[in-house]
C-alpha cells in the first residue's frame, strides 16, 4: 500500500523537528507543509481539532497529534531500520520519562529566557540553566541520552538546540561554559544526515526570537 | 525472580489510582505504602524521584519508574500476559496516548486550578472543566469503554476523576451528572471491574480531604 505521508509544521519549531528527525530516521519520504500559525489551515483545524497546533502527522489521511506520540508512532510503524525506543520495558520507561521532562519543563522555561526582562528575566536564567544541568548530568559521559545509539531522548531535545543562541543572546549567558557536555552532545547529533536535514540554521531562529520578543519586551 | 513491587503513594492522588488499576487489572502482587506528602515526604520517595519529588513511584525490584502514565505503559509491557491495556495496532495506540496526554494537559491543570482560584477565575475554570468533560464524552460516543468494548488504557487514565466528581460538584456548584450523564454512566461501569473498585477511594473521603484543604 503507498504510504502518503504528510507533515504540519512550522519551520522553528522544536517540537515539529523532532517528528521531522523520525521520519528521516526510517528514512520515510514526506510532504511537509509550512503553517502560517496567524492563519492556520482548514487542514490543520480538521486534522488537529482539539489542539489546532503544529505539527501534524498525516498518515494515509489519518492524523497523528502531538510530537511525542508522534515520534513512538514512527518507530512502531516504519520498525524494520533505526529503532528509536530501546527494546527494553525498563529502558523505555526511563526515555519515556526524560521526554516528558524535557515536555513539562522546558518549553515554558525556555519561552521565559526570551520573552521577559530584568529580575523576572534573571530568575527565568538561572531556572533555565538548571533544567540544562539536569539533561547534562542524566547525559553523563554517554555519546547519546539511551547509550550508544542515537535515540528518542536525543530526538526530545535536539531541536531546542537551534534556539541555543536566542537564549544566549537575549539572556546574556553562554550555554557552552555553563553545560559544555551537552553542546558536545548537540554537534554529536547534529553530524546525522536525520537531524542536519530537520534543524534550521540557529541564525535563522535568533531572527525569528528577535522579532516574536519585541511582543513582548518593550526594551 | 521473585517480582518486589513497591507503590509509594498518597491515597486522594487520581495519578496513583491509575497504577494501582493497572497493578490489579494484571494480578501483581504489590506494596503499597503511603506517602504524607503535604509534611514529611519519606526519603525512599526523594531518592527515588528526585527530580520531580512525586508519588506515585512505582519500584520494580528496586528501580523506580516515575510519572503515572509512563508507569501504566510499563506495567502493560513487562506483564504483557493478561488484560492488554493499549490495542496492539499503532494507530490506536497513539489515539490512546493522544486522549491520554489530553487529559493530562487539559483535564488535570484545569481540575487543579479548581481547588486554587476563587470568584470569576474560578467560574471561567469550572466553564473550563465541564466544557473538557464534554469533550471526552465525545470522545466516549457510545462506546461502553474509550478503547471500544474493552477496559482499557483510556479508561485506566481517566477513571480516578470520577471519585472526585462529587467534590468538584459540590465546590462547582455544577453537577456532573446533569452535565455528562453519559460519562456518569461509563464511570458505573467501569466501577464495576474489581480494579478499579479496590483502587479508587470512597468520595464522601475525597470531598472530606478537599474540605480539610480548603
Amino acid at each position: 500500500m503507498a504510504n502518503e505521508v504528510i507533515l504540519l509544521d512550522f519551520w522553528p519549531s522544536m517540537f515539529g523537528m523532532r517528528t521531522r528527525i523520525a521520519l528521516r530516521e526510517k528514512g520515510v519520504e514526506f510532504e511537509y507543509r509550512e503553517e502560517d500559525l496567524r492563519n492556520k489551515s482548514p487542514l490543520l483545524l480538521q486534522m488537529n481539532p482539539i489542539h489546532k497546533k503544529i505539527p501534524v502527522l498525516i498518515h494515509n489521511g489519518k492524523p497523528v497529534c502531538e510530537s511525542s506520540i508522534q515520534v513512538q508512532y514512527i518507530d512502531e510503524v516504519w520498525s524494520h531500520k533505526n529503532p528509536i525506543l530501546p527494546s527494553d520495558p525498563y529502558q523505555r520507561a526511563q526515555a519515556r520519562f526524560w521526554v516528558d521532562f524535557i515536555d513539562k519543563k522546558m518549553y515554558d522555561a525556555q519561552r521565559k529566557v526570551w520573552a521577559t526582562k530584568g529580575e523576572e528575566q534573571e530568575a527565568s536564567k538561572k531556572e533555565f540553566i538548571e533544567l540544562l544541568k539536569t539533561l547534562e548530568s542524566e547525559l553523563g559521559d554517554k555519546p547519546y541520552f539511551g547509550g550508544d545509539d542515537f535515540g528518542y531522548v536525543d530526538i526530545g531535545l535536539i531541536g531546542f538546540y537551534t534556539w541555543f543562541g536566542a537564549y544566549e543572546k537575549f539572556g546574556n549567558f553562554s550555554i557552552e561554559s555553563e553545560c559544555p557536555k551537552l553542546i558536545g552532545w548537540a554537534k554529536r547529533c547534529l553530524q546525522r544526515e536525520s537531524v542536519a536535514k530537520s534543524l534550521p540554521e540557529s541564525e535563522k531562529v535568533t531572527e525569528f526570537v528577535s522579532e516574536l520578543r519585541k511582543k513582548f519586551v518593550v526594551e | 525472580m521473585a517480582e518486589e513491587v513497591v507503590l509509594l503513594n498518597f491515597w486522594p492522588s487520581i495519578f496513583g489510582m491509575r497504577t494501582m488499576i493497572a497493578l490489579e487489572e494484571k494480578g501483581v502482587k504489590y506494596e503499597y505504602r503511603e506517602e504524607d506528602v503535604i509534611n514529611n515526604k519519606s526519603l525512599m520517595l526523594l531518592e527515588m524521584n528526585p527530580i520531580h519529588k512525586k508519588i506515585p513511584v512505582l519500584i520494580h525490584n528496586g528501580k523506580p519508574v516515575c510519572e503515572s502514565i509512563i508507569q501504566v505503559q510499563y506495567i502493560d509491557e513487562v506483564w504483557s500476559d493478561k488484560n492488554p491495556f493499549l490495542p496492539t495496532d499503532p494507530y490506536q495506540r497513539a489515539q490512546a496516548l493522544f486522549w491520554a496526554d489530553f487529559i493530562e494537559k487539559k483535564l488535570c491543570v484545569c481540575g487543579r486550578r479548581a481547588w486554587t482560584t476563587k470568584g470569576e477565575e474560578l467560574e471561567a475554570t469550572n466553564k473550563e472543566f465541564l466544557e473538557l468533560l464534554k469533550i471526552l464524552q465525545s470522545e466516549l460516543g457510545d462506546k461502553p469503554y474509550f478503547g471500544g468494548a474493552k477496559f482499557g488504557f483510556v479508561d485506566i487514565i481517566m477513571i480516578g476523576f470520577y471519585c472526585w466528581f462529587p467534590a468538584y460538584d459540590k465546590f462547582g456548584n455544577f453537577s456532573i451528572e446533569s452535565e455528562c450523564c453519559k460519562l456518569m454512566a461509563w464511570g458505573k461501569r467501569c466501577m464495576e471491574r474489581e480494579s478499579v473498585a479496590k483502587s479508587l477511594p470512597d468520595p464522601e473521603k475525597v470531598v472530606g480531604y478537599v474540605l480539610q484543604l480548603k
